[in-house]
């Protein structure tokens, strides 16, 4: 039997009074939040009616109108979806493979690159659609770039992440057998991050399906432009159609991407 | 392979250090020039694995030279440098193979110095290639294992695969890092047969890294014994005496 009581805490006393410190903050900033916030009763009290009254002119949907105009609109966002993907690549996988340091050991390019990334990924895509729209004008291109230049962040940092994670022992052994820079990239990067590429990519995309469906607020194409002119022109039952396709449309998207990564990986 | 003579290996005066002021290698002096296994015994951070990759340039020496197939290797860059690394084969501790692609593909990225990158996206390997490795996997034992993905192999039929992948390249030279010490007793013995079989088959020397002084004994024609940066033996395998042994590895309570 030990007669000596050994002493043992978690933490610290500077621990615990930064803990404490980290709590009243939070509660601090809350209360703070809610009074800048400035929530006018009464219209938050009026909302379930608000709700109920806008459910009831949405009911029942106009299917007639599918046909006639969100059909074509809603193809158009599959299309800006998909093209952007397919644009962001040939930006993000050279910038992942500059950014990625076990490609290229030089700090200097690894940061350039990383800059891009992060650039493109600080601006939101609907800020991009309204660069662009403001370039080309409204329609598919600013869509697909808008899509495109977000995606180049995203794609590209990840894929960094997931080449920089491969075994080196395989690209050594590979540089042993006298390969060239481009074999080894093909023969021992290549085999190692193709999962995680595709798996990234059609993430990416299943992503993009969904903020494609916004960009047409802006006028950068697609199903947004119905959205937003039946919307302005208080077609609720027109409203509550497009918001139904572009929820199905998610879902098949979610679909499809599960199955296609569950047969690759 | 006649013509692999001319082609053994020189070692002078290699020094090597990670950071300025810790020499890992001081001053190594070795020749190659009898085909077999040369067995490099030393402790642990000794520089062993250090000596190898600065043979093939995966480590750039500080100073020295290695001589190779009538060229001194750390003088060649780029092109050159991957001319002459096709002939110098090497095998790993953990296997380092592509493990996403077959036992048969892995075979043939030991002949991707010998092709363009086009050729290698395209899996152009030439018929000769493709008869090669068929033949070398069925030597290894390995013939049924040629469609499998390399990760679905054992230790040791990985290392089997890491050594024909090595005796692909038809090299003049093999160099083996530690390739037993991942591996059982028994698959131990069965890689270092194999190594010496094949190192005698094709005439060249094989430089093995090995922890097992034992197993090195029974196998090697030639054993190097390293401590601290420094070659302490270089002789035949029998004339390892336990005062070489406590030389190298230092302490003796270990020895009995």
């Amino acid at each position: 039997m030990s007669t000596i009581n050994h002493q043992w805490e978690r933490f610290t006393f500077q621990k615990k009074l930064a803990r404490f410190a980290v709590y009243l903050v939070t509660v601090a900033a809350f209360l703070a939040s809610i009074r800048t916030v400035d929530v006018i009763p009464e219209f938050f009290y009026d909302a379930p009616n608000q709700i109920s009254d806008m459910f009831s002119r949405m009911w029942p949907l106009d299917t007639a109108f599918y046909p006639i105009t969100v059909h074509a609109a809603l193809m158009e966002t599959l299309h800006i979806a998909t093209l952007g993907t397919l644009v962001t690549l040939i930006f993000a996988v050279p910038l992942a493979l500059l950014n990625a340091r076990n490609v290229v050991a030089n700090p200097v390019v690894n940061w350039i690159s990383r800059f891009f990334l992060v650039s493109s990924r600080s601006v939101n895509s609907l800020v991009w659609a309204l660069l662009f729209v403001a370039v080309f004008g409204p329609g598919v291109i600013a869509g697909v770039l808008a899509i495109a230049f977000r995606s180049v962040g995203f794609i590209g940092k990840l894929l960094a992440e997931a080449i920089e994670e491969i075994n080196m022992g395989t690209i050594e052994a590979l540089r042993a057998t006298g390969a060239s820079w481009a074999s080894v990239l093909i023969k021992g990067y290549w085999p190692q991050v193709k999962p995680a590429f595709f798996s990234i990519v059609l993430f990416r995309w299943d992503i993009n399906v969904r903020e494609s469906a916004v960009l047409g607020l802006v006028g950068a194409g697609g199903i947004g432009v119905v959205l937003n002119d039946a919307m302005n022109l208080f077609e609720w039952q027109k409203v509550s159609m497009v918001l139904f396709s572009i929820f199905a449309v998610v879902i098949l998207a979610e679909i499809l991407v599960v199955q296609i990564r569950k047969r690759m990986i | 392979m006649a013509e692999s003579q001319q082609n053994y290996l020189q070692i002078r005066n290699l020094n090597h250090e990670y950071e300025a002021g810790k020499p890992i290698l001081r001053g190594i002096d070795l020749n190659f020039d009898q085909p077999g296994i040369i067995a490099i015994i030393g402790p642990s951070g000794t520089g062993k694995s250090t000596l190898l990759r600065c043979i093939n340039r995966l480590i750039n020496p500080t100073s020295g030279e290695v001589l190779f197939d009538n060229v001194d290797l750390t003088s060649v860059e780029g092109k050159e440098l991957r001319r002459h690394r096709r002939h110098i084969g090497m095998v790993f501790q953990e296997y380092n193979l592509v493990e996403r692609l077959t036992v048969i593909e892995n075979l043939l990225t030991g002949r991707l110095g010998y092709m363009s990158a086009w050729n290698a996206w395209r899996r152009n390997y030439t018929q000769d290639d493709i008869n090669n490795a068929f033949e070398l996997l069925e030597m290894v034992g390995l013939k049924d294992f040629a469609k499998q993905r390399a990760d679905s192999l054992s230790g040791g039929q990985r290392q089997r695969v890491g050594i024909a992948r090595a005796v692909m390249q038809d090299p003049y030279v093999l160099l083996a890092d530690e390739p037993t010490s991942s591996l059982d007793p028994k698959t131990a013995v069965e890689i270092m047969e194999l190594m010496d079989t094949l190192a005698r088959r094709k005439n060249i020397p094989a430089l093995v890294n090995i922890h097992d002084v034992s197993l090195a004994q029974r196998f090697a024609v030639r054993m190097v014994g390293m401590s601290g940066g420094h070659v302490v033996y270089d002789g035949p395998p029998e004339g390892i005496t336990e005062d070489h042994l406590k030389q190298i590895y230092g302490g003796e309570s270990w020895l009995s």
